[in-house]
């Protein structure tokens, strides 16, 4: 920006003004001392002049300048003074240089202001060559945008809104099997295959990116009821309802392109009972099977290496704890949730509830919680050291939730229930954050987070394994840094404003098959009558002698030691 | 430096240069602040508490990173105007600051002189690079300020009584004799707004995408030109006025009539949000400040007034007369009548404005319009012989920001704009008087009514109370026990009062319903009722 503060130009201007070129030709020749021109000059330069000349001459002295430079400068300021008077004015009148003295013609015109204004030319404010980037000004002052907060609401709101036009979780479904399919196993080492068993002895590796099978494994006589890989990725075991595990080699992730190939099992051991669960140790070599017992085996042994038995009820499902290696969760048909340790010679503890558990998994971030996927439709959030109490009660499933599994992120789990739909839920949200349902998917049995967290592969009745994304908006493939920030914008301005009724509804809208949206109102009449009645009961007996108990203690008949 | 020793203990003594710039940084960070922060302390819930007290830390830290980052992304100083010893602002010419100012600030000096189409009204574009005058015969015209590129003009042969630029430079409305139109930037007309008859005033509202008129009815039009849907259509009932602003702050649209009210409206409500009478006679104009806190007035009878308008009050009168009023982005208030303009500033910092620059026209110009341009120090006149602009330092923001308003925009970055100003075009129920209230919470109800159990507690405790007063001790005589039994009796009655007044007001009298009664006859069996004795 042109400064046209005169103060700090004056003495710019006389330095850079030119002498006629006559003059300077002539002033090697002048041997006249400065001293002695000032001298002859003094009755023509006023007093101040003549200091201030001498003064800038010192000056130049002292930077060691030629003399001849020096008589040029003092030639040049008294020319000024005689050749051109209006423009000395201008540069002198408002320096302090003439305190006492003004030449007749400043005295008329009074200058003595500093004036500047906005000025601003083409070259500073845009690009130099077309191949340049746009220059980009930034000035935050909040007075120059009205209105900012309408605005910010109106893009939350439409971010809300564009949220549910790219809504699109429904990636592909993958078939092949000729049953249900029953079971499921990601594969820890890989991330691209992702395992499946089916109620007619079936296995498939398959492969999620082009969502084909990549080989089977062939052998099992009866259904699959579980399904585990060894935390290196080397081993697969299965077991089912034909009293066998089998132990599988896994095709290297580099063989996996190569399709159509059969295996045969590397280790085949049969015991007494149908096995209902598998589940492998997250460090080490032991797996453990569930049935009319828990068997833990080692993969060299034909037999089981220790045993565990709780009452006579079958065990149908397992889990290994992420965080310590020895300790498993199991459910049992008799409602229970047991937890084992493999250093005691007995299970450790026991919880009973008023419903069968379908499935447990432990939430990999906080090893000491786990969530128990629950015939009464919820699902229970457990502290394991503390039993008596559940942490939270997840809601939304209107049939028996199967099974579940949680995200490596810990944050939010899957789960798939009997009523057709696979809901997401955060690990302490009371209620589901995205439902998931098509037309054709039929009785979840099996559901899995892929490694990653972002996509989730969900097993069900009608024979075909679906691929959904975590993130129903989200968008796939790699993102220019301007998107990523364009998303993150929008989640910030949703997150914001999320409370506001307008943004509330349209987060929280979703489609529902009709049978399922029926099923949610009965379910919730049916609680709404049980708490009116509690309510009523309460009213109408002796003050204390009813205590309402919350859902997340209510379910819990006992905690047995 | 200084913030970081100001996070710390606060009674650190700074050296005197650093202290100086923490202030400086401190009054910065105030303004990025919007506000106040929520008072936390009075929540109850500790999770919510916690989860807010973070959010407002955020938002101190952001607000002290944009202080911080200002000196480097706002490099431009604004103008100035500063005289030594006895001299005034006032006093200096437009001629002596043209000589001061570089060449290219100097050529935004200029007259151009139309007697045969005048008077000329003008409006700029949010960037200040284009103009758009109209002369009252129907001269329609468009200039690139930057190059001073006449880019096009028009002849409609009808009077035109006002043009206002619509979202860009490309579309222009222009109120004609009957109807008001809307021109495309070459001049086409693109369509004619037969709705809103012949309109006196147009406002655009660039948040909203309303164009806004009052015709000459005194009805109040808004029209969404993005749709073409007529959003609402009001009759003032105030009568046939020109005075119409809006207020940008927070897109109300105020009306000043020839009754010396001043009207305020949002197109959702069919009656004014604020009625207020400014001025004992007509009103000639109005601004409002940018920030939304100032509204000047000017009436018929030389007052000029300066208005808080969070509160309505008047903060200042300055007697002159203006037939039009304009503030700056940076709050200088020019007010122009004949051919004398006005420059009032704020520069003691306690809102009362002073005068800054005069400046006089060739006598016999009638000035009938003045415009402050965006982002530049300029003033921009239109007059009976044309339009003219001069230069006023200081009056505009030297910093503008790419993204809102860029005087040198390209084809492309307004194409650009324009789609991302319709993304966040607002509806027109964000147009309130308070506008920051959208996105809170609704403050929690009022208790309801006390029951009849409590109120009746009440009284008895208050009755308690009264009766265990002590008594001074009287002197003689006045000290008797039925005096103070009496006394006790006052004290009693004197407590149940509040109680019995409120339930007064609580359940109307019957009193009241047998006159209502009396009223309710039909009118041919009033005669009979029994009337009131005369006094």
């Amino acid at each position: 920006m042109y400064l046209s503060n005169r103060k700090s130009k004056t003495t710019f201007n006389l330095l850079k003004f030119n002498p006629p070129s006559f003059l300077l030709q002539r002033l090697p020749l002048l041997r006249v001392s400065v001293l002695k021109l000032l001298l002859q000059y003094r009755a023509l330069v006023p007093r101040s002049l003549f200091t201030c000349c001498s003064c800038w001459e010192n000056s130049c002295l002292r930077r060691s300048a030629f003399k001849t430079s020096l008589l040029s400068g003092l030639l040049r300021s008294l020319l000024l003074f005689t050749l051109h008077p209006h423009l000395l004015h201008c540069q002198l009148s408002s320096s302090l240089l003439f305190p006492f003295w003004t030449p007749p013609y400043c005295r008329s015109l009074k200058l003595r202001m500093k004036v500047k204004v906005v000025s601003r030319s083409t070259d500073e404010f845009t690009r130099e060559r077309s191949q340049d980037l746009q220059r980009v000004f930034r000035n935050f002052d909040p007075n120059l945008r009205s209105q900012e907060k309408a605005i910010e609401y109106v893009r939350a709101v439409n971010a809300a809104k564009l949220d549910k036009i790219f809504a699109r979780p429904f990636i592909g479904a993958m078939d092949g099997h000729i049953d249900a399919v029953s079971c499921m196993a990601k594969n820890p080492n890989y991330l691209k295959g992702i395992f499946s068993g089916s109620m007619d002895g079936d296995i498939r590796l398959w492969d999620m990116a082009s969502r084909r099978t990549v080989c089977r494994f062939p052998g099992h006589q009866g259904a699959i009821r579980g399904l585990t890989v060894s935390t290196d990725g080397r081993t697969l075991v299965s077991c089912g309802t034909d009293c066998t595990v089998r132990l599988w080699d896994v095709p290297v992730a580099t063989l996996m392109e190569s399709d159509g190939t059969d295996r045969s099992p590397q280790a085949v051991y049969t015991g007494k009972n149908s096995f209902w669960n598998v589940d492998h140790q997250w460090e080490g070599d032991l797996f453990a099977t569930a049935g009319a017992q828990v068997d833990i085996w080692n993969h060299n042994r034909s037999q089981p290496v220790n045993s565990f038995a709780w009452g006579t009820d079958t065990v149908i499902s397992i889990r290994f704890n992420p965080g310590e290696p020895n300790l498993l969760a199991a459910s049992a048909s008799d409602r229970s949730i047991i937890l084992y340790d493999l250093r005691l010679q007995s299970p450790a503890r026991k919880v009973i509830m008023r419903t069968k558990t379908n499935s447990i998994c432990w939430n990999p971030m906080e090893p000491m919680n786990f969530t128990a996927a629950n015939e009464d439709c919820n699902c229970y959030s457990y502290d394991a050291r503390k039993l008596d109490e559940a942490k939270c009660v997840h809601k939304d499933h209107v049939s028996a939730v199967m099974d579940i599994d949680y995200s490596p992120t810990g944050r939010e789990f899957v789960t798939g229930s009997y009523d057709r739909t696979v809901r997401i839920f955060q690990y302490n949200g009371g209620h589901s954050r995205e439902i998931y349902h098509t037309k054709r998917m039929q009785r979840v049995f099996c559901v899995k987070f892929s490694c990653d967290a972002s996509y989730i592969i969900s097993g069900s009745d009608d024979t075909n394994l679906r691929l959904w994304k975590a993130k129903a908006s989200e968008q796939l493939g790699v993102l220019l840094p301007r998107e990523k920030k364009r998303h993150e914008y929008h989640e910030a301005i949703k997150g914001r404003y999320k409370h506001l009724p307008e943004v509330k509804r349209i987060v929280r809208h979703r489609h529902l098959p009709k049978p399922i949206y029926k099923a949610g109102i009965t379910l919730r009449e049916m609680t709404e009558a049980e708490r009116r009645k509690e309510e009523r009961r309460k009213a109408h007996s002796a003050p204390g002698s009813i205590v309402k108990e919350p859902l997340r203690k209510r379910r819990i008949i006992k905690e047995v030691e | 430096m200084g913030v970081e020793q100001e996070n710390g203990e606060s009674e650190k003594i700074l050296p005197p240069i650093e202290q100086e710039l923490a202030d400086e940084l401190d009054a910065k960070v105030k303004k990025y602040l919007r506000g106040e922060g929520a008072n936390l302390e009075v929540l109850k819930d500790k999770k919510l508490r916690g989860q807010l007290s973070v959010r407002e830390e955020l938002y101190g830290i952001s607000a002290k990173a944009a202080a911080k980052t200002e000196k480097w992304l706002m490099p431009s100083e604004g103008g100035y105007l500063e005289t030594e010893g006895l001299e005034k602002t006032w006093r200096i010419k437009q001629e002596a600051i043209g000589r001061e100012v570089d060449i290219s600030s100097s050529r935004k000096q200029y007259d151009i002189v139309l007697p045969d189409l005048g008077p000329y009204t003008l409006d700029f574009t949010p960037s200040g690079r284009y103009v758009a005058v109209a002369g009252r015969k129907g001269h329609l015209a468009v200039v690139d300020m930057k190059d001073m590129k006449l880019i096009r003009e028009i002849q409609v042969r009808e009077t035109t009584r006002d043009i206002a630029f619509l979202h860009n430079e490309l579309f222009f409305a222009a109120a004609q004799k009957k109807y008001t139109y809307i021109y495309n930037r070459d001049g086409v007309e693109l369509h004619c707004l037969k709705e809103h008859g012949a309109v006196s005033r147009l406002q655009f509202l660039r948040n909203h995408f309303l164009l806004a008129s009052i015709n000459k009815y005194g009805q109040l039009h808004y029209q969404d030109i993005t749709t073409g849907q007529m959003v609402a259509n009001f009759r003032t009932g105030f009568g046939r006025t020109d005075v119409m602003q809006v207020n940008p702050f927070n897109g109300v649209i105020a009306l000043g009539h020839s009754g010396g009210t001043v009207s305020m409206w949002k197109p959702t409500t069919a009656a004014p949000l604020v009625k207020m009478l400014c001025h004992p006679g007509p009103i000639t104009a109005m601004a409002f400040h940018p920030n939304g806190h100032l509204m000047a007035t000017s009436g018929k009878e030389r007052k000029i007034k300066i208005w808080d308008v969070r509160k309505f009050e008047v903060i200042q009168t300055i007697s002159g007369h203006a037939k039009t009023l304009d503030f700056s982005q940076k709050g200088l208030l020019a007010a122009a009548s004949g051919s004398f303009v006005q420059i009032l500033g704020d520069f003691s910092g306690s809102q009362t404005y002073s005068r800054y620059i005069n400046h006089s026209m060739v006598k016999g110009y009638q000035i009938g319009k003045v415009l402050f341009r965006p982002y530049e120090d300029v003033l921009g006149i239109g007059h009976s012989m044309g339009w003219s602009s001069i230069l006023i330092p200081g009056s505009g923001e030297p910093n503008f920001d790419t993204w809102l308003a860029n005087p040198f925009e390209t084809p492309k970055q307004r194409q650009e704009k324009e789609i991302r100003s319709l993304l966040d075009k607002l509806p027109p129920e964000t147009i309130m008087l308070d506008p920051s209230r959208i996105g809170t919470v609704r403050p929690p109800k009022s208790r309801e009514k006390p029951t009849k159990q409590e109120v009746e507690a009440k009284i008895e405790g208050a009755i308690d109370a009264a009766k265990n007063v002590e008594f001074k001790k009287k002197t003689k005589g006045r000290n008797k026990p039925s005096k103070r039994v009496k006394k006790r009796k006052e004290v009693i009655e004197k407590a149940k009062r509040p109680f019995f007044d409120q339930q007064m007001e609580d359940n109307p009298t019957k009193k009241k319903q047998k006159i209502s009664q009396v009223n309710e006859l039909p009118t041919s069996l009033q005669r009979f009722a029994r009337k009131k004795a005369t006094a």
